[in-house]
């Protein structure tokens, strides 16, 4: 049980640091691939070359790539070897360092007084998700979710009349079809959408917003899933609403779906809308020491 | 691409058209909730001096304090739309030419943008590097105490900070167009059933 906590707690400083300032290839990637679809000139062609132009700044700078650092999200592996508030202490120590430093903004804020706590701690923030598993390494997952796209994100309850939305995939393809009409620019497209389907609201919410930690071209093992991310990829890209709703060739720079079982009563559809600024690490440690952050 | 220097006069403003890309320089002051719900029941005479003719942004920085000195280090714009309570009374009160912000405004702001002479600048949401880069000085700040950092009002000079007008004193709204466009657009797709 004794471990390097030191170690650890510096790893997840490190980790916050490459969340807050370093996007993702991936995502990177996606973004280029976005700018040389549009119209040279146009306001989505201008706001890509800003966005990536930002990334590469960020990067090479150390400073945030969003000013709003977002809900830190935290999702952790860990095996008998572990005891969890010990990891939990080192996360809520590299924090409160990551705050001083720049890393994060000071985001953390007191629901009845107002007042903001000035080290980004307070009642379920920073949020960590425990998960048992078999192994001796530890992984964590971190992601940055800015408030603006946490606006936006969204939950229906099917069957919906308006949406001529019943139980199942067609049901769940026009629920999101409908969130992201309704979003708009808001949530600082082209967005990443996570969607969750079953569980209880809360569970629901949950699977959708795991599915932003997964790589952007990943395709569900469930061949149903993946053919209604597909589907949804294409359809939300042919919306016209473009980077930042400016209009444009891309609205979404991915889609990723996972679900949950439910009771009969309920069939939640939840929708995780992420920014382009998908900003998610995952950090390994084994043998008291960071292995790779990647 | 037009450039646009603070302060700027009532003509320039309502030259500009939604879809314009501009770069934008000069001294602008930050303002968020807590500003613009102070801004709706107070008129001080120093913010009046620092707006009249020059904009609000919308923003919450991130900042540093190195040898006493402030320096921003991240500031994108937040939505804009919390706003709208109070924005089209505050332009009028304080004879603002415009706002910065994203995410676009509603029917109240767009009416008070053609009344009194101020577009919607939108700025790209997350460049927060880049645009604290286009800050060449914090110059004073107010209410930091009473707001907190992300809420004060930050004052800064600028150069370069890139643009889309959004919003004009003509009454168009890209955010309207776009709307309206991808609703017609998805209207096939709410027809079909296709899984």
């Amino acid at each position: 049980m004794e471990h390097d906590i030191k170690a650890l707690e510096q790893g997840v400083l490190e980790l916050i640091r490459r969340t807050a300032t370093d996007l993702p290839k991936d995502v990177e990637d996606a973004l280029k691939a976005a700018r040389n679809r549009e119209k040279i000139a146009s306001p989505a062609f201008g706001a890509l070359s800003t966005i990536l132009e930002n990334v590469a700044m960020a990067r090479k700078r150390s400073t945030p790539i969003c000013q709003d650092t977002g809900t830190n999200v935290y999702h952790i592996w860990y095996g008998p070897n572990w005891w969890p508030p010990h990891i939990e202490a080192a996360i809520r120590k590299a924090t409160k360092t990551a705050s001083k430093k720049g890393y994060l903004r000071l985001n953390v804020v007191d629901s009845i007084s107002g007042s903001n706590t000035g080290n980004n701690l307070g009642l379920r923030n920073p949020q960590i998700h425990f998960h048992p598993w078999n192994k001796k390494s530890l992984q964590i997952k971190l992601l940055l979710k800015g408030g603006g796209s946490e606006n936006v994100s969204t939950q229906y309850s099917l069957p919906n009349a308006t949406l001529g939305a019943g139980r199942d995939l067609d049901g769940i393809r026009r629920s999101v079809l409908d969130a992201v009409l309704k979003a708009q620019g808001k949530g600082c497209a082209p967005g990443v959408i996570g969607i969750g389907i079953g569980g209880d609201r809360g569970s629901s919410y949950d699977e959708a917003k795991m599915q932003l930690l997964r790589p952007l071209g990943d395709r569900s093992t469930l061949p149903q899933l993946a053919k209604l991310e597909e589907t949804l990829y294409q359809e939300l890209n042919s919306l016209g609403i473009g980077p930042m709703g400016f209009g444009g060739k891309t609205t979404v720079l991915g889609v990723l779906a996972g679900y949950a079982h439910r009771i009969p009563a309920c069939f939640f559809v939840s929708v995780a809308y992420n920014c382009w600024a998908s900003r998610r690490r995952t950090l390994l440690f084994s043998n008291e020491r960071v292995t790779s952050i990647a | 691409m037009k450039n646009i220097q603070l302060p700027v006069d009532e003509a320039t403003i309502r030259s500009l058209q939604a879809g314009d890309e501009v770069r934008i320089s000069g001294i602008m002051v930050t303002g968020r909730d807590a500003a613009h719900k102070y801004m709706s029941n107070h008129k001080p005479a120093w913010l009046k001096k620092l707006l009249a003719g020059s904009l609000i942004y919308h923003c919450g920085p991130v900042l540093l304090k190195e040898h006493g000195k402030w320096r921003i280090t991240a500031a994108g714009p937040t939505t804009s739309i919390r706003e709208e309570p109070y924005q089209g009374e505050v332009i009028k009160k304080f004879g603002l030419r415009g706002v910065i912000g994203k995410g676009g405004m509603g029917a109240k702001t767009l009416a008070a943008l053609h009344e009194h002479g101020a577009v919607y600048f939108h700025a790209v949401g997350g460049a927060a590097t880049l645009i604290a880069q286009c800050i060449e000085e914090v110059i004073d700040v107010h209410m930091l105490d009473e707001f907190g950092a992300p809420e004060a009002f930050w004052v800064i000079r600028v150069k370069d900070f890139p643009a889309v007008v959004t919003m004009d004193t003509h009454g168009t709204s890209l955010h309207d167009a776009v709307q309206a466009r991808s609703t017609k657009k998805s209207e096939p797709l709410f027809r079909k059933v296709v899984l």
